[in-house]
């Protein structure tokens, strides 16, 4: 059976739901992982033991076992506790909650990485710790931290083709399902890498547009 | 309050581990007085100035501000009250500025008076105005701070202080890091304000601007206050041998730069 494209047409529109899918799961996941990261960083850096430690052991369980096992967990695992997820609902969490351990990291580094006369220029001026961190060392330290970010953004985009085995119709289930009606491997594979291909170029594009724009305040 | 000082320090004592950066300084200042400390690097200049608001408790010894004592010892969450309420009235300029970058100079100058004394936007935006406008940068509030020149950014951060509108202002070299064309623009708003009669504070390397415009000179050296007074005193006839080698060293390399 010699290569044929001329199938992958028929899939398109199949195809472009997967792709609005994946984007889906990529912001949603993206978003959730953005605040959960500062939030975490800031009960790293700041918190009361009696929630440091438990974020802490949070982050090595995450940083430490396969995200599909997390996926399972989340998906499968807690319906036997009575919380029972939509598929892409638990996907944007697992993806959320594994990449906001991986955000956190960057951000105390971050945060840690502000000057100390922004401190003390808030403190002089009245402010009180809480409210310089919130007004004056997080927006830096989240501006700092936006092209390593990115690239964690681009490993999300990436790996949110694991929800597929929970059964979130994006890219690559879609890409699946034509291949189980058309015994077409090879084809819907490329035809979904092309996908990703096209969706990681917009995304490197926005975060391009998002660092030009920051770029006079930092 | 007649009676009490306007700013007192009694015996003011500082250590940072077995190193004595203070001892004992005792400093009176009364309103609209202008206050220039000089002295060596080292000799515990910044260390004083940040001791009175509290960004460098002192080890022991009290500071005052109108009869109120700024570092009083209270339990942890009634002194972060105290000291956040008290700082408001004592405005602060840096050698480095320490201008918000990812603000604009609008949002440096308002967000505070915002924050802390619940200005209304409008109100809030009248105020940078008013203050850009004294130190001549009305048409920059909507710039970022890295579009501007050092000079102006010291110019900002003192509009950015004044907004408080503290009681005092202190300053820590605030000229020290700008290039020489630029350091004349600051000094002229510092000028101005001393004619507004601002009770100042002013820690710097530049004996001209110190003798222009300051009504006492306090010479520190191994953190003592070795002698003061005014400045025809200090800088023509000083008492002391240490005051006056210091003087002889800093003309010679203000001579040499020249
Ligand atoms: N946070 C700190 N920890 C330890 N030592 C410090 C600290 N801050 C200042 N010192 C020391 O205290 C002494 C006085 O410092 P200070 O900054 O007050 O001097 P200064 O008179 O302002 O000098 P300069 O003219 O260089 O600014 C110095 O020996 C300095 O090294
Ligand atoms: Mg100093």
């Amino acid at each position: 059976m010699g290569l044929d494209f001329t199938v992958v047409p028929d899939y398109f529109g199949v195809l472009m739901l997967g792709g609005a899918w994946t984007i889906a799961i990529t912001i949603g996941a993206g978003l959730l992982s953005f605040f959960i990261g500062i939030l975490f960083a800031v009960i790293a850096l700041y918190g009361h033991w009696s929630v440091r430690l438990p974020v802490r052991l949070f982050a090595w369980l995450f940083m430490g076992t396969p995200l599909l096992l997390q996926l399972f967990l989340i998906y499968f695992g807690l319906i036997q506790i009575g919380i029972d997820l939509p598929a892409f609902v638990a996907g944007v969490i697992g993806l959320g909650l594994h990449f906001a351990v991986y955000n956190s990291e960057l951000i105390q580094a971050s945060i840690l990485a502000v000057d100390k006369g922004q401190y003390e220029g808030a403190r002089t001026l009245g402010l009180s710790r809480g409210q310089t961190l919130r007004r004056v060392v997080i927006p830096q330290a989240v501006r700092a931290v936006v092209p390593p970010m990115g690239n964690n953004m681009i490993a999300l985009l990436k790996d949110s083709a694991l929800v597929s085995v929970i059964g979130v119709m994006e890219i690559t289930l879609a890409a699946q399902q034509a291949i189980s009606r058309t015994y077409r491997p090879f084809e819907f594979y490329l035809a979904a890498a092309a996908c990703y291909y096209v969706v990681n170029l917009a995304l490197e594009a926005g975060l391009r547009r998002l660092e030009r724009r920051i770029a006079a305040s930092r | 309050m007649p009676d009490v000082p306007f700013i007192e320090i009694r015996h003011a004592a500082k250590s940072f581990g077995a190193l004595e950066v203070l001892k004992d300084i005792n400093l009176t200042v009364d309103r609209g007085q202008i206050v220039a400390i000089i002295g060596p690097s080292g000799s515990g200049k910044s260390t004083l100035l940040r001791a009175i608001n509290e960004l460098d408790p002192l080890t022991s010894g009290e500071v005052w501000l109108e009869g109120v004592q700024i570092n009083k010892k209270l339990p942890h969450r009634q002194y972060e009250k105290h000291v956040n309420q008290v700082r408001q009235d004592i405005g602060m300029v840096f050698q480095h500025f320490n201008l918000f970058p990812h603000l604009t100079v609008r949002g440096n100058i308002t967000l505070a008076p915002k924050m802390l004394k619940g200005l209304t936007t409008e109100e809030a935006d009248r105020l940078a105005e008013e203050q850009l406008a004294k130190v001549g940068l009305s048409e920059k509030i909507d710039e970022f701070p890295s579009r501007l020149s050092g000079g102006q950014k010291q110019r900002v951060a003192i509009a950015r202080a004044l907004a408080m509108k503290p009681k005092v202002m202190l300053f820590d070299e605030a000229t020290s890091a700008l290039d020489p064309e630029l350091v004349e623009e600051v000094n002229l708003v510092m000028k101005q304000l001393a004619e507004e009669h601002m009770t100042m504070i002013i820690v710097t390397h530049e004996m001209d601007f110190a003798a222009s415009v300051c009504d006492r000179v306090l010479f520190m050296d191994q953190g003592v206050v070795v002698e003061e007074g005014p400045p025809g005193v200090i800088f023509q006839t000083p008492a002391h041998e240490r005051t006056r080698n210091f003087l002889r060293k800093h003309l010679a390399r203000a001579a040499g730069q020249a």
